[in-house]
């Protein structure tokens, strides 16, 4: 009786996480589910207020800074070029640190190794600039991060943290964006949660805002204590998230609700 | 430093109606607002927005505490001769912000 009870358990479990899941065929990203306006604000660049930012970050780009005195350009060139394709990458491996570094840590850790210049802090305006800017360069590209057995366990602790149960409300992120999308929480329309537009602009911000910042308004939702941002843990979410959308277009800046 | 994007047909037929798009970074504060402490921020908003079309005015707004940051402001007027758009952004603490754009009527 009791094997029976066990064995029924673990094809319930299995099920459950079977269904945990969204089929590939059945992954929309977030601007499927926005009104034709917002879908308008975002297509269509002198309407988009995300542009501001890229307009903003290609300025960065070749601006000199730092003791170094160099600008990312003097390294990187023209990022139409080198920059394709980089935000579709990330979070990636890094070597010195010996795990993935979400696109901002990169940038950051550009600035601080080659242009000797301090670290921007999170959400500050010149990092979503500069970070839009590069995103901007994978607009229309598929989202490819490289798991292999470096990258494997940062995967495997991201989608723990994404099927945890955690807050005062005791809700893990798959309850709602795996099992429950396309239905309403208090109104708003609850998507499936793929990073395919970071950083967007968010018409509640009135502003942009990273993937982490998205993060922490979704830990302080169900009533826990948000990771601080650059947290490891937040990039391992960030790495599963994106391994979770592989292959979906890239659409940074997009523009959200 | 305020970023602007703006759209205007490069060429238009003669008494032909145009869209002229025109975004603009700022941050719109009410003066409604209080900081953490209990403090209140205060206000800082574009109040007016100008347009002129070859020296003309074409379009004016005023704008206000409730309109969000990073305002979006979009109107048509008539293509009547080639010539320069003025666009000119004003508000709270000494903010002026002047773009142009050149249009061809033929």
């Amino acid at each position: 009786m009791l094997r029976l009870a066990v064995a029924l358990g673990a094809l319930l479990l299995a099920v459950s996480a079977l269904a945990a899941e969204i089929p590939r065929a059945e992954r929309r990203s977030g601007y499927d589910f926005m009104s034709r306006e917002t879908r308008a604000m975002q297509d269509e660049d002198t309407a988009n207020p995300g542009m501001l930012w890229v307009l903003e970050g290609g300025a960065l780009w070749s601006r000199k800074t730092g003791a170094a005195g160099r600008a990312c350009a003097d390294c990187h060139g023209d990022a139409r070029v080198s920059m394709k394709g980089v935000a579709a990458r990330h979070p990636a491996f890094d070597a010195a640190r010996g795990r993935p570094v979400s696109l901002e840590q990169r940038i950051n850790a550009c600035r601080v190794e080659r242009q000797q210049a301090p670290a921007l802090a999170h959400e500050s305006r010149e990092l979503l600039a500069l970070t839009a800017f590069v995103a901007r360069q994978s607009r229309g590209l598929p989202i490819d991060v490289t798991i292999d057995a470096r990258t494997q366990p940062f995967l495997d602790a991201g989608r723990a943290l994404w099927e945890r149960r955690q807050g005062q409300l005791n809700l893990a992120c798959r309850q709602c964006h795996d099992d429950n999308w396309g239905r309403r929480l208090a109104g708003s329309m609850i998507p499936q949660a793929h990073p395919t537009g970071y950083p967007l602009y968010r018409l509640e911000w009135q502003g942009m805002g990273s993937l982490q910042r998205r993060f922490r308004n979704c830990l302080i939702g169900v009533r826990s204590e948000p990771y601080e941002y650059g947290d490891p843990a937040l990039v391992d979410l960030e790495l599963y998230l994106m391994w979770r959308a592989r292959g979906m277009l890239m659409d940074a800046p997009a523009v959200r609700p | 430093m305020a970023e602007t994007l703006i759209s205007v047909p490069p060429r238009a037929r003669r008494g032909e109606i145009v869209e002229i798009k025109t975004l603009i970074s700022h941050p719109m504060e009410t003066g409604y607002r209080r900081s953490q402490l209990g403090a209140r921020i205060p206000r800082d908003i574009i109040r007016l927005f100008v347009c002129t079309y070859g020296g003309a005015e074409v379009f004016r707004a005023e704008l206000h505490p409730a309109i969000a940051a990073n305002p979006f402001i979009t109107f048509s007027t008539v293509a009547t001769e080639s010539g320069t758009l003025t666009f000119h952004w004003t508000g709270d603490n000494g903010f002026s912000v002047k773009e142009t754009a050149e249009i061809r009527v033929e």
